[in-house]
């Protein structure tokens, strides 16, 4: 059970209170609670139809809450936009990796830099115009190993070289705040390993919001989970904790999920 | 490196043709060149399929002929006319249709275009049916006699020229590089922080601009403006040059344009064969040259440099 009366608000990044989303009468999500507590590494887990993903949407923006609040660093975000919650900080990925195919990596690195510096309208200056952004894309590039290939379009890269590119592209806006949705989804046991290390790097100075599956991924990431079923919380606490609660273990066997 | 004989070729080409081949249809070409590369900049680099590009042109190419005739004023302040009204006719299309995309946004062009035609065809300065005579070719900047073609086609050269070269600067500058990006990952632009709406909305208003220019220089070539110049046949003929010369590459609207204009210009003998043949065409190209013409020479140039450096950039 959460507690939603103690704790000052800027104890949390991120925080929802008795959030709800339903569809045509389906409760997807219930009088959801969560605290994010900040700089700490948060995993959302729940049996598939739990509402994981919905409720990864409705942090994000991309859905809009039936009911309930979310609160950025205590700042009521519930209206906003995403692209307004990115500028404030709060920033996603995809289940799917969203890298911009047809444009190299530098630039894949650069489109992020322009938005953090709130350019991207000049379509009658040259391209040198923003080239006092490329040393700090290299930089970044250079920080999830894709550095030897800045001048590769993204499409030519390997799976978990795009899941890096990805992560140099959110790093690029500074975000105080990350959602990442299955960062490992689909990957083959070569990809997990770096990708979680990128996570783990990643997430130093910062508060990250993971929807996984690989429990694995989970417990060595994240030192707070939150177990969604049918919708609600199911339980609060750490790997340890979550892993031995009984309701917990019945959700998941229930669910017949396996990882 | 076998660039620069290239570009000098075409130059040298371009500047004899009107000594060799009739300079109206060239001016023709370089019209539908340049309305081609105007939509070329909203389907291939901003991924919007406009399905009514003629009202920007046939509309520009009415208000240029209005202005001209009834302030007698120079050739460009005409021009600039069209230019100005097609751009705020493409904003606000744009502010209509932009939110959608795919399908959707083609058939609201489409729509919108279809009532421009219709409001044209009734209003009374186009002289409906009958199309607007006697646009004058008034001189450029007051001095310049533009009356003979010859003339007349250096001028539309210059203008072609200088509007590719603000597409190509468009397509290379910091906007071009999130118009890409949102041509690719719309959803993704915008977690990074942007509205790509308003991106598009730009994108609308420049092409619109453009293909307004077109739309001016095509009434003061015919010295007429007709409902043609807004049909959505003219729509539909500008997605065949594209698509026939390669979406997404900058020379490729042009060569689509070119060969097209050059086509309808040989068949016209034949009548509706003319026709006949741009279907095939078309069909040909979507089955086996989905790059269209300059897409798959530059396709072929990139496997052959490819193939060349083997080894060098295959990693992973």
């Amino acid at each position: 059970m959460i507690d939603t009366q103690s704790g000052s608000k800027s104890d949390f990044a991120v925080e929802t209170r008795g959030l709800g989303k339903s569809f045509g009468g389906f409760d997807a999500v219930r009088d959801v609670n969560l605290k994010v507590r900040r700089g700490s590494v948060h995993a959302l887990i729940g049996p598939n139809g739990a509402g994981k993903t919905t409720c990864f949407n409705l942090l994000t923006k991309t859905l809009i809450p039936t009911t309930g609040r979310i609160l950025l660093h205590g700042k009521d975000i519930s209206s906003l936009r995403t692209s307004d919650v990115a500028q404030l900080g709060l920033v996603r990925s995809f289940q799917i990796s969203a890298t911009f195919l047809h444009l190299t990596c530098l630039e894949n690195v650069r489109v992020a830099l322009q938005a953090k510096n709130g350019g991207g309208y000049r379509f009658w200056r040259s391209l040198r115009a923003i080239s006092g952004l490329n040393a700090r894309a290299m930089e970044l590039l250079e920080r999830v190993g894709l550095a030897d290939v800045a001048d590769v379009r993204a499409t030519e890269l390997s799976y978990g070289k795009k899941r890096a590119l990805e992560i140099a592209t959110t790093l690029a806006l500074d975000p105080s705040v990350m959602l990442l949705d299955e960062p490992t989804a689909g990957m083959g046991h070569e990809d997990i390993e770096p990708v979680t290390e990128l996570i783990r790097e990643a997430a130093v100075g910062r508060t990250v919001l993971i929807v996984e599956h690989n429990l694995s991924v989970v417990s060595s990431l994240c030192e707070r989970i939150t177990v969604l079923n049918h919708g609600e919380v199911l339980n609060e606490g750490s790997y340890a904790e979550v892993s031995s609660n009984a309701d917990v273990v019945s959700a998941y066997m229930g669910g017949g999920e396996d990882d | 490196m076998t660039r620069i004989p290239a570009i000098l070729l075409i130059v040298v080409l371009v500047i004899l043709a009107p000594f060799f081949v009739y300079p109206v249809l060239l001016m023709t070409i370089l019209v539908f060149v340049l309305f081609a590369s105007s939509f070329n900049l909203l389907l291939g680099y901003a991924g919007l399929l406009c399905f009514g590009h003629a009202m920007f042109f046939g509309t520009s190419a009415y208000i240029t002929g209005q202005f001209l005739k009834v302030t007698g004023s120079t050739l460009e302040f005409g021009l600039l006319a069209g230019v100005l009204v097609a751009a705020a006719m493409g904003l606000a299309v744009g502010v209509i249709a932009v939110r959608r995309s795919g399908i959707q946004f083609a058939m609201i062009t489409f729509a919108i275009a279809q009532f421009v035609y219709f409001f044209l065809l009734q209003a009374e300065f186009t002289g409906g049916e009958d199309g607007m005579q006697q646009i004058p070719r008034s001189a450029l900047f007051g001095v310049i006699d533009v009356s003979d073609h010859r003339a007349f086609y250096f001028v539309v050269l210059g203008a072609t020229v200088l509007a590719l070269a603000l597409i190509y600067r468009i397509i290379h500058s910091p906007y071009g590089e999130i118009l890409r990006a949102i041509r690719d990952n719309e959803e993704r632009v915008e977690s990074l922080g942007f509205r790509p709406e308003r991106f598009k909305l730009v994108a609308m208003t420049l092409s619109a601009g453009i293909a307004g220019l077109a739309g001016g220089l095509k009434a003061t070539v015919f010295q007429f403006a007709t409902l043609t110049d807004v049909s959505w046949t003219v729509s539909g003929e500008v997605i065949f040059m594209t698509l026939l010369g390669g979406l997404g590459t900058l020379a490729g609207p042009a060569v689509g344009a070119g060969i097209v204009i050059f086509m309808n210009d040989e068949l016209a003998q034949f009548g509706e064969w003319s026709l006949i043949a741009q279907g095939i065409i078309l069909l040909l190209v979507i089955l086996f040259f989905r790059r269209g013409v300059v897409g798959e020479i530059i396709a072929v140039l990139h496997k052959r440099r490819a193939g060349r450096s083997e080894g060098l950039t295959k990693g992973d």
